[in-house]
């Protein structure tokens, strides 16, 4: 573990470190060109705005309406009947839909039923292992000004679908 | 497609919360949601600013384009419709580079810039090319070696060991990455086959 974090501390310093570095030796106007790209950040964080506030607000009236319960209560039995554990139902329909909220649900889960239990070492897994396919299609096609997402999303969803199934799978083989 | 998704989610909650009497909640979430997205927005400002600024001297000094040149041969397998020696190419590595080392803050403004470099090989046109889908899919399915949050939530509740999950979850994310580029190959030649492109 130390040597984990150690790792990680040093990654971000000593690669911008490098990137100086190099930069200074191939003498590349290093202030400059940093303010140059920034600029381009500013703007891009400005228009990615209406699409995150579009896509937050409509999943969460969908949540909070209790639309995304009722929907996991229906789908429960059908996935506890192929051997799905019922506890991450939840967890793993909302892992695409909400980062944060997946988050807490995977807080709660490891909470309740402890960090060295199958169900938390199951639900450690699934938020680790795949991204919220909702806000990676909205920021990134919002920032192009992508409009029509084409398969994009479908694409995202199936993949998070085998990434479950195989979350279950592997931790069933190494934990359980 | 994605306006009928965005539709539905409202008006299913909507509908939902009418039968059911959670409409105080739903009024309440929706400003707050709106808010939070506004919220992200601020927080990605300074990170985008700096890593794209950073990225900036990467490029201009080349560095960039010696990373691409090491991962060529994997990357030109996976984004077949991009130049090797394209802007675009250096972009999508540090992508996928930072999201391997748990960098989020870094994986999306190189992620945004890779999309905009493609956007530009596409025409300009407002619709996905083949490549923008596969670079999607390439970080919905969130390649990494170390998942930080997950270990740091599994500390705070005395994990024996926070870390046992790193190798399973570290299967896991390849499976679902190796999925993801398979789905992804499929639906390319499945529109190909609708003679759409």
């Amino acid at each position: 573990m130390a040597a984990v974090t150690t790792i990680s501390t040093w990654l971000v310093p000593c690669l911008i470190a490098f990137i100086l570095l190099y930069g200074t030796i191939k003498k590349v106007p290093s202030y400059e060109a940093f303010v140059e790209g920034g600029k381009e950040g500013f703007s891009l964080a400005v228009s990615i705005m209406p699409f995150l506030v579009g896509m937050l607000a409509a999943v969460g009236v969908f949540r909070a309406s209790g639309a995304m319960d009722a929907l996991v209560h229906l789908l429960q039995p059908l996935l506890s009947a192929v051997g799905f554990p019922a506890q991450v139902v939840p967890l793993a329909l909302l892992r695409p839909i909400s980062g944060t909220g997946a988050l807490g649900l995977m807080a709660d889960l490891i909470r309740t039923y402890g960090a060295d239990s199958f169900i938390g070492r199951l639900a450690s897994v699934m938020q680790g292992s795949t991204d919220t396919t909702f806000y990676v299609v909205t920021v990134y096609f919002g920032a192009v000004g992508i409009h029509r997402i084409g398969d994009a999303l479908k694409v995202g969803l199936l993949a998070d679908l085998c990434g479950v199934i195989c979350a279950v799978w592997i931790v069933t083989l190494v934990f359980g | 497609m994605i306006n009928i998704i965005w539709v539905a989610l409202f008006l299913i909650g909507m509908g939902y919360a009418a039968v059911n009497g959670t409409m105080d909640k739903v009024n309440k979430e929706l400003f707050d949601s709106a808010s939070a997205g506004i919220q992200i927005c601020i927080g990605l400002i300074s990170i985008l600013i700096f890593w794209l600024g950073l990225m900036k001297i990467a490029e201009k000094s080349g560095l960039l384009e010696k990373l691409s040149n090491v991962f060529k041969p994997v990357m030109k397998w996976i984004f077949p419709e991009v130049p090797p020696d394209h802007p675009a190419m250096g972009y999508i590595l540090s992508n996928t580079i930072s999201n391997l080392f748990g960098l989020g803050n870094a994986a999306t403004p190189m992620g945004i810039k890779a999309m905009e470099e493609l956007k530009k090989l596409n025409g300009g046109r407002n619709t996905p090319s083949r490549s923008m889908i596969t670079l999607l899919a390439l970080n919905t399915s969130g390649l990494t070696l170390i998942p930080t949050t997950v270990i740091a939530i599994r500390m705070q509740n005395h994990a024996s060991s926070p870390t046992d999950i790193v190798g399973p979850t570290l299967i896991a994310t390849c499976c679902t990455t190796l999925a993801a580029l398979v789905i992804d190959r499929y639906f390319y030649h499945r529109r190909k086959r609708k003679g759409r492109k």
